[in-house]
Order: structure tokens, then sequence, then C-alpha cells
């Protein structure tokens, strides 16, 4: 059997598991596997300019395209500036490998430089974590981390590994497992039958139904599965802000995002549904509003593939543990069969009709799509920047974004019709994930038309991987959404703390972004002028080989609407603009 | 409602931390906790007290499963169990307190185990309400240190927890 090194299994390993690239960062404690792969030569590394860019990046690629990010850092440091990027992937559910370098394993707890306790730091935020004990172990230790990390609910798994057990000259045997079983870890792979039999009855019997699909439908491929469910029964469908893309956006019986900033039809229709089909979806507090109010006529069926996702905050009449794949698969055949059975349960279709007029009474009342529902200024508005960027992109882009009001408003403006397309940091809400994140994508997908939706603050946050761009010519496009403010931030204080905008501004020390971008060798637009909105965008993705940064001044006073009312709201109560609510 | 769960896990570096974790980053409370090694020397057992209503402990259940080096958790209490909770304790055991002291022991079948001139320990092991109740009873004895081991339970039967 082949002889090799610890960090020479490493990096095999990771050849073995058809990993595209690896982002990382190297440091003392990790440099026997960085000369393993200088030596090898075969899986790309990206040098990142920050280990946290470093862990969007792979994240950003693994949401893309549905294989796992690998991450690789150094002991200390390297390992606790990685800890925000693997919480980010953690609360998204998003499958990850990070590999960390540790002191030498003689060293551990005497206080050593560059040490620190990086399973225990992770422990909240990983999936699993390995400490790395013996050589021969790093071969089943990796396919067990990938494993872990890519089944049942996705999530990041952490392997760190003492340098001396990289050492160049000690040699074991090695041989990279075909597949892993581990009776301590057995995801569930089908539904409950009983379970799939009751949802489907009670999906046929519904009058005011509603599919709310969330974060797991994309992750698990479900998409196509459930928009032939919703087009087979003429429901209607909402999706979360991590789960948009999972039905096509611009499909009639899309009722657009729900939630704090979701669109007021699918809100209402939430609130107004007798039965719910949640799939993939975790009832988040950004969506329920109060709990105790949330869809008060609404028997639920509950699709995860994590038990402890289940009736974890609100109760469930129908639970379904098991992937969205085999579970649609299992009702949409169970709905067959009971309505060509004898009794041919059928959706009451006068019921449907009804409630389709109702909805449609929502959308031309108050939709988010049904006219113009935002004012004019003299600035660019910043809802038209994202219409603006949905039309030079054709609506096919790869959309990432950080956090704040421009993110909400890609998420509302911008029509996802394909999962995986927009990329973003629901759970978390992590500020500077978009720009890193947008490098992993276009790595990936070299021809794909990738956009980072940006504000002033966020982009600040990981600016310094203009110079990762670069270096690997990484053409992604950055839309950043200047509002000279902390907008969302801002946003709260207007409506919470009367305007007092405490440390939310820092308009007169903003950098000109126009030469900080050319100073990296990029392409720098500033759009001030409406008129120079729509042409500049597509000069802008005319330049195919360019990294170009969009510098579009926006209406600063801007708020983003529909908004929950809080505390004591529920999904129907939501401020509508700044003077009008439900 | 007080709840007895039953864990075994892999015999893991990490293992228990990650349980003990996962009890305070969720703000679950722990009222006793005992581990120890098993049969199997890949696996440990450990049995865990908590409180908490049946939403709170189907949580609690589903996230212990979750960590992937548990292997399987049973609440005891859900069925006929039996659970022993040890306790040592010195006591101050001087002129008339030496002999009341032994007197109650005695009433509660337990050992003394150690003889100092002016001091005993003893140990007794029941359910954790006679332990409590004989702390109570010792009455006048001064108590100088306890120690109880945490609740051990298996329920009782045909009914067994292995892998
Ligand atoms: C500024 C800001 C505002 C926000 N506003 C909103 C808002 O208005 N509306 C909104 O919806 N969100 C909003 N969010 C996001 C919110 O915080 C949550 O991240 C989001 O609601 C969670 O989405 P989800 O329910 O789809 O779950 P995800 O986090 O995507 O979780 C996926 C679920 O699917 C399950 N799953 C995974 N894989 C599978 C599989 N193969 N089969 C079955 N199940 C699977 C998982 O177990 C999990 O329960 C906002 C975030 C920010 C930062
Ligand atoms: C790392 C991090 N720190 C703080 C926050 C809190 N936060 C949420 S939105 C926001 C403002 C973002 O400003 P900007 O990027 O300019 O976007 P805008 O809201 O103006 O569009 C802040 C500070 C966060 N989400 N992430
Ligand atoms: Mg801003």
């Amino acid at each position: 059997m082949e002889q090799l090194s610890g960090g020479d299994m490493i990096v095999r390993a990771l050849e073995d598991e058809g990993v595209e690239y690896i982002f990382g960062y190297p440091g003392g404690a990790a440099l026997h596997i960085y000369d393993s792969i200088f030596k090898a030569n075969s899986v790309p590394h990206i040098l990142v300019r920050h280990e946290q860019a470093a862990t969007h990046a792979a994240d950003g690629y693994a949401r893309a395209t549905g294989k796992p990010g690998v991450v690789l850092v150094t002991s200390g440091p390297g390992a606790t500036n990685a800890i925000t990027g693997i919480a980010t992937a953690y609360m998204d559910s998003i499958p990850m490998v990070v590999i960390s370098g540790q002191v030498q394993s003689h060293l551990i707890g005497e206080d050593a430089f560059q040490e620190t306790d990086m399973v225990g730091i992770s422990r909240p935020i990983v999936k699993h974590s390995f400490m790395v004990q013996r050589t021969e172990d790093i071969p089943s230790i990796i396919k067990k981390a990938f494993h872990i990390a890519t089944t049942g609910r996705p999530g990041p798994v952490v392997v760190d590994v003492p340098k001396d057990l990289t050492h160049p000259e000690h040699k074991f045997d090695y041989e990279y497992p075909e597949s892993v079983s581990m009776r301590s870890y057995q995801p569930s792979t089908r539904g409950h039958s009983g379970q799939v039999r009751k949802a489907a009855r009670l999906l046929l019997n519904a009058k005011r139904p509603v599919i709310y699909a969330g974060g797991g439908v994309i992750q698990g491929e479900g998409s196509e599965l459930l928009t032939q469910l919703a087009r087979k029964l003429n429901y209607p469908v909402t999706n979360t802000l991590m789960g948009l893309g999972a039905y096509p956006a611009t499909d009639r019986q899309f009722l657009g995002m729900l939630g704090m900033h979701g669109f007021y039809e699918a809100n209402m229709a939430m609130h107004h549904s007798d039965v719910i089909l949640a799939v993939g979806a975790r009832f988040d507090d950004r969506v329920t509003n109060t709990v105790s109010k949330f869809c008060p006529g609404a028997k639920i069926i509950h699709i995860d593939v994590d038990p402890a996702s289940i009736a974890k905050i609100v109760p469930v009449d129908v639970p379904i543990v098991g992937p969205v794949t085999t579970v649609l698969k299992d009702l949409d055949a169970q709905i067959d069969q009971q309505r060509s059975s004898s009794e041919r349960t059928m959706p009451d279709a006068e019921a449907i009709v009804d409630w389709w007029r109702q909805i449609d009474n929502w959308r031309a009342a108050h939709g988010l799509w049904h006219g113009r529902r935002y004012g004019e200024s003299d600035f660019i508005m910043p809802q038209d920047a994202i219409t603006a960027l949905y039309e030079a992109t054709n609506g096919e882009a790869y959309v990432t974004s950080d956090v704040g009001q421009h993110q909400m408003f890609a998420a509302q403006y911008y029509k996802f019709d394909y999962p995986r397309r927009w990329i973003n940091s629901g759970g978390l809400g992590t500020m500077g994930f978009g720009l890193p994140a947008a490098m992993g994508i276009k790595l990936a997908m070299p021809d794909a038309e990738v956009a980072c939706v940006t504000g002033e603050g966020s982009i600040q946050m990981n600016i310094q991987e203009l110079s990762t761009c670069a270096q690997y010519d990484v053409p992604v496009k950055i839309v950043n959404l200047r509002n000279n403010y902390l907008g969302m931030v801002k946003q709260w204080q207007d409506m919470q703390y009367d305007s007092r905008y405490s440390e939310s501004h820092y308009a007169s020390s903003l950098p000109d972004f126009v030469k900080l971008a050319e100073a990296y060798g990029h392409v720098g637009m500033e759009i001030k002028d409406k008129a120079d909105l729509e042409p500049a965008m597509r000069e802008a993705f005319a330049m195919r080989d360019k990294l170009v940064f969009l510098d579009i001044f926006v209406e600063p006073h801007e708020h983003v609407y529909p908004m929950h009312v809080a505390p004591n709201g529920a999904m129907k109560d939501m401020w509508l603009s700044k003077t009008e609510r439900t | 409602m007080r709840r007895i769960l039953s864990v075994l896990m892999e015999n893991e570096p990490g293992a228990l931390s990650r349980v003990v974790g996962l009890f305070s980053q969720r703000g679950y409370n722990i009222e006793s906790l005992n581990v120890a090694p098993t049969t199997d020397n890949t696996l440990s057992r450990l049995t865990l007290t908590t409180t908490g209503d049946d939403l709170k402990i189907e949580q609690i259940t589903k996230h212990l499963n979750k960590i992937v080096d548990v292997v399987k958790v049973v609440d005891l209490t859900e069925g006929a169990h039996v659970e022993r909770d040890m306790l040592l304790v010195k006591v101050r055991a001087e002129g008339a307190q030496r002999d009341e002291v032994k007197r109650t022991t005695d009433i509660f079948r337990g050992q003394i185990i150690d003889v100092g001139p002016a001091t005993y320990i003893v140990q007794l092991t029941g359910p954790i309400d006679k332990l409590d109740s004989f702390l109570s009873a010792l009455g006048e004895a001064e108590i100088l240190e306890v120690v109880r081991s945490g609740v051990a339970g298996i329920a009782r039967g045909e009914k067994v927890l292995t892998i």
C-alpha cells in the first residue's frame, strides 16, 4: 500500500473527494500541509486576504454548486478568523469542511504559540468536529467529515490537525475509504408513509392552502418536485428569504417572499390560510412575527430532514421527517392515489377559486409587483437599481448580497426563477459575506454572471478581497447601493428611536470606491443620475472579463416595506409605507 | 416535570462536552449528571436528570440525538424503571451525636464506611428523595461535607438500552 505523510494524506483525500478548490491562508501549524499542496499541485488553492473570506468563499461555492466548500487555515488567529464564516454556514445549513492546523500534540494545553482550542470554540457552530489523534486516521476522518457535512441537514464540519501529525517524514499506509457507515449517525432517508397519507388528505381537503417553502428545498434539490406539486394542485407558494428560487418567482402562483419584509399578499395568505404545507423551512422569528398569533386557523404539515426543526417553534399537525426529494415524491404519489381512489378526494374547486380571488385582491391592493409601491426622489431609488440589475442580467445572474436594506431590496425585486441563484446570509446575517461568496461562485462557474449587491457599510467588512479577485482574475460585478448610512440600522432608529442616528452614519469618511477599485486594478463606476443607471449597468456587464465596482448613489432615507409590526403583531400586521399600516 | 434521560454515546474525546454544551447553549438545565464506561469499551453511558414540559423534553431528546457522537437516547421516566443515587456524607460524630448518627444510618440502611476520632463517613444509596430525607433526618448532627453521584437509572424488566 502507498505510504504518505499526514500532510500528503490531507491533500490526497481532498483530491479523492473531487474537491475543486481549497480556500485558505497559510501559517505555522499548517505549513506541512501547504508544502504538500505545493508538491502535489493537484487541487487548486485560492489564497484569500482574510480567513473569514475563505469560509464565505467556500460557502458561496457550496450554495451555488451544491457541493461542499473546503477551507484550510492555520491554528490560533487563522482558526478564530474563520469562526464567523463557520457560524454563517451553520445557521443556513451549508455543507463545508474546514481543516485547521493545530499546535503539536505534545504542546496542546500549554498555551503554546498560536494555540486556541478550535474544537472547543467552534463546538456550538459546527455540525460535528474532529481532533485528529493519529496520522493513520486522517483518511477515514476526512471521509467522515465530508459525509457528515453533506448528508441529512447539511452543515460545517471542522477537522483540527496537530502539526506533528502532518510531518513529511512520518509516513503511513494511505487508502481512501469508499464508503462510510456510522452507527451514531443515520439521517432519515424517507418520510413515514402514514404521515404522508395524512398530509395528502389534509392538502386535498384544504380550502385556503399555502405552500411555504424554505432553504431546505434548495439545499435538498427539491425545487422541481415542489414546483410540479404546486402546479398540479394550483396552490399558492411563498418562499422564505433562504428559499427564493425554490419556486419560480415569475410564476403566477408565486406570492413572493413571506415574513418581516415579505410581500403583503404572502403574509396575508399565510395568516388567513387553513392548511400550510411547510417544506424545508424552519419557522424563523423573521417569518412568524408573534408566535402565539401565528396563522390562527391553519393546520400545519411540516416536512424537514431534521426532527429538531419540527415543532420547535409552532405545534405541527402532520410532522414528516425526511429529505424533501423522497417525501415530495411520496406525497405526489399519494395525492394521485387519493384523487383516483373510490372516494376521489379532490380539492374543493370552488373554494380554491375563491381563495385565488382573495389573493388577487390582496395583490391588487398592496402587492409588491403590482404597480409602483415606492416613492420618487431626485436620487436613484434602490429598488430601481435592483430592477436595472435584473434587466441587465435577464434575471439569470447569481446574486450574492451582504446584509441590510440592500439585501431586502434584492430579495424583493430580483425575481429568482431558479434555485441556487440567490446567495445570502439569512440566519446569521453576516455583513461582509457578499464579495467573498461571489468570488467562490465565479470561480466555480466562470461563464455565469455573478453580482454582489452590497452597501457601503457591508462591503468594507471584506473589501480586501478585491485583491484576491485581482490575483485569480475573478470578474464579479459589485453593485453598491450607497445610501451613506448603515441603512437598516437607520431604518430601525427612524421607526423606534425618533431618528436618533446613534453610530449609523459615516458619509464624510467614505472612500472613493472608484479609485479604490482602480487601485486594485479593477474598474470603478460612479452612478448618480437616474438616466445613467441602465446604460451603466449594461456597460458594466458588457465588460465580461473585468471586475466592475458600481457605486450607485441611492436615496438615503428610503425604508424597506412591507415590514412586520412589532412587538405583538401577527403575520398580517404590516407597515406598508412610512405612514400606512394594515 | 422531572425526567431521567439515559444516553449511550461513543467513547470519543469531546463527546461529553458536546452534551453538556448543548444544555448550556440552548438554556436547558441539568440537575444531575452521571457518566461512566459500559461493558462495551467503545461506548459510555450518561444519565442526566432535567426538568421541563413535554415540548421541552422532546426538543432536548431530539437535540441529543442530533449530536453525532450520541448513539441512543431513552427517557426512562416514560416507563417503569429503577433509579439510584449514591451519597457520601461526612458528619461530626462526637458525644451523644456519635450514637445518634449511627442509629439514623441504620434506620436508612446506610453504612458507616470510615470512622475517625470525631467524624463518620456514611454511605447511602437510593432514589434521591430517600437521600434527601436522610440528610434532613441527620437533624442536629453537623454535616461537614456531602458528595452525591448523580442519578443512575435503568428500565425494569426486559427492556434494555444497548445498540
Ligand atoms: C436583515 C434580515 C432580514 C430578514 N428578513 C426575512 C424575511 O422577511 N423573511 C424571511 O423568510 N427571512 C428573513 N430573514 C432570514 C431569516 O433570518 C432566516 O434565515 C430564514 O427565514 C430561514 O429560512 P428557512 O426557514 O427557509 O430555513 P433555512 O435556514 O434555510 O433552513 C432550512 C430548513 O430545511 C431543512 N432541510 C435542509 N435540507 C433539507 C432536506 N434535504 N430535506 C428536508 N429538509 C431540509 C433544515 O433542517 C432546516 O430546518 C432575514 C434575515 C436578515 C439578515
Ligand atoms: C457583522 C455584522 N455587524 C453588524 C450587523 C448589524 N447590521 C445589520 S444591517 C446593518 C447595516 C448595513 O449597512 P450597509 O451595508 O450600508 O447596508 P444598507 O442597510 O445601508 O443597505 C448592520 C450594522 C450585521 N448584520 N453584521
Ligand atoms: Mg448603507
